[in-house]
């Protein structure tokens, strides 16, 4: 590792690479939990399933202490507001995990009262399918979404480069 | 199903009420009666202190829209009642008479649970409950226009408080 003498450019992809293995693995959820999913939510963050093995187990109630929203529920209309500012709140590098169909898509619930899909507010970077999803799932789309951090670019200060995302950080 | 003019409490209601009591009919012991909507605030008085009734428990207030029922009047408010000392249960409704701006007395004073059901059901059907003290919307929020469980509701219809974003049909796919 030559600090000094190497050329810039490999330099700063090694150090993304390192700042990525470092937030993967400390993500810490907040969890925006509505409806019954967040059982299954409880059920992956309990031991038997243990979110833990993933470093994402704590679950901070702040935004600002947080930096993976999972959205677990449906969300209605009237609460999109609330949605969007929580995700404001938070600060950068941040992720969101659309946890179950509700979130997704609106689910079965396609009427007057509800979100038809939370990417029609908030950027998503990752989406479990399911009514509920399996825990399973769940550890499924929590390692893809370590995956797609992996392969992010990362700054010592800054935010993360993201498709979804343009460098202002307005939401596109 | 049957005129149940034989049953006690209606008995007791055509005793008081007479031809106010427009209908009434029982269905595996399950007794309705329907009154005209002038009558209902007393109705329901006589229902909860009259001693043969002394139905003291408010179960449940139900709207219904009969505009797909192709029925007159429109709307109609179903009073789901119970009797502690008699173990019994009974359903009044009533019709509130101008389908436009559909208006019926409130029983917030009879039973103070009336009070957030009325409210539901004025969000969601826009019936309004005379002399009730905080009729507003329960559910939806205040900016939303309409009443949602309207049959002439469009069943498509979104009222976002916020702008959507645009969500592009290529935008790129995840980075795994």
């Amino acid at each position: 590792m030559g600090v000094g003498g190497e050329a810039p450019g490999f330099f700063t992809s090694r150090l993304s690479d390192s700042i990525a293995w470092a937030r993967k693995w400390s993500l810490f959820p907040y969890p925006f939990v509505t409806a019954c999913c967040g059982m299954e939510y409880m059920s992956v963050a309990s031991a038997h399933y243990d979110l833990d093995r993933f470093g994402a187990a704590w679950p901070r109630f702040t935004p600002r202490q947080a930096d993976m929203l999972l959205v677990v529920g449906t969300i209605s209309h009237k609460m999109a507001p609330i949605l969007r500012r929580v995700y404001e709140q938070m600060c950068d590098p941040k992720w969101v995990v659309a946890f179950g169909v509700c979130t997704c898509t609106g689910g079965f619930y396609d009427n007057y009262s509800t979100v038809q899909g939370i990417d029609r507010i908030i950027p998503v970077d990752c989406y479990i399918p399911g009514c509920p999803p399996r825990p399973e799932t769940v550890l499924d789309a929590i390692m893809k979404l370590q995956s797609k951090i992996q392969k992010q670019r990362h700054g010592l200060t800054g935010m993360v480069e993201s498709p979804l995302r343009d460098r202002s950080g307005t939401i596109a | 199903m049957n005129e149940a003019a034989d049953h006690p409490i209606v008995a007791r209601l055509k005793d008081s009420f007479g031809d106010r009591i427009v209908e009434s009919h029982s269905h595996r012991g399950d007794t309705t009666a329907v009154v005209d909507a002038a009558r209902y605030h007393d109705a329901v008085r006589f229902l909860r202190d009259d001693p043969q009734c002394s139905f003291d428990f408010l179960t449940d207030i139900a709207g219904v829209d009969r505009l797909k029922l192709k029925r007159k009047p429109r709307f109609e408010i179903v009073l789901h009642l119970y009797s502690r000392r008699h173990n019994v249960r009974f359903r009044l409704k009533t019709r509130p008479a101008n389908d436009q701006d559909p208006v019926i007395d409130s029983i917030v004073d009879l039973y103070p649970a009336a009070n957030w059901p009325e409210r539901e059901i004025f969000d969601m059907f826009g019936v309004r409950f005379e002399r009730h003290p905080n009729l507003q919307r329960i559910l939806m929020y205040e900016e939303f226009v309409g009443h949602p469980l309207r049959k002439d509701y469009p069943v498509n219809k979104r009222q976002p408080r916020i702008k959507e974003r645009e969500i592009p049909d290529d935008r790129p796919g995840m980075l795994f």
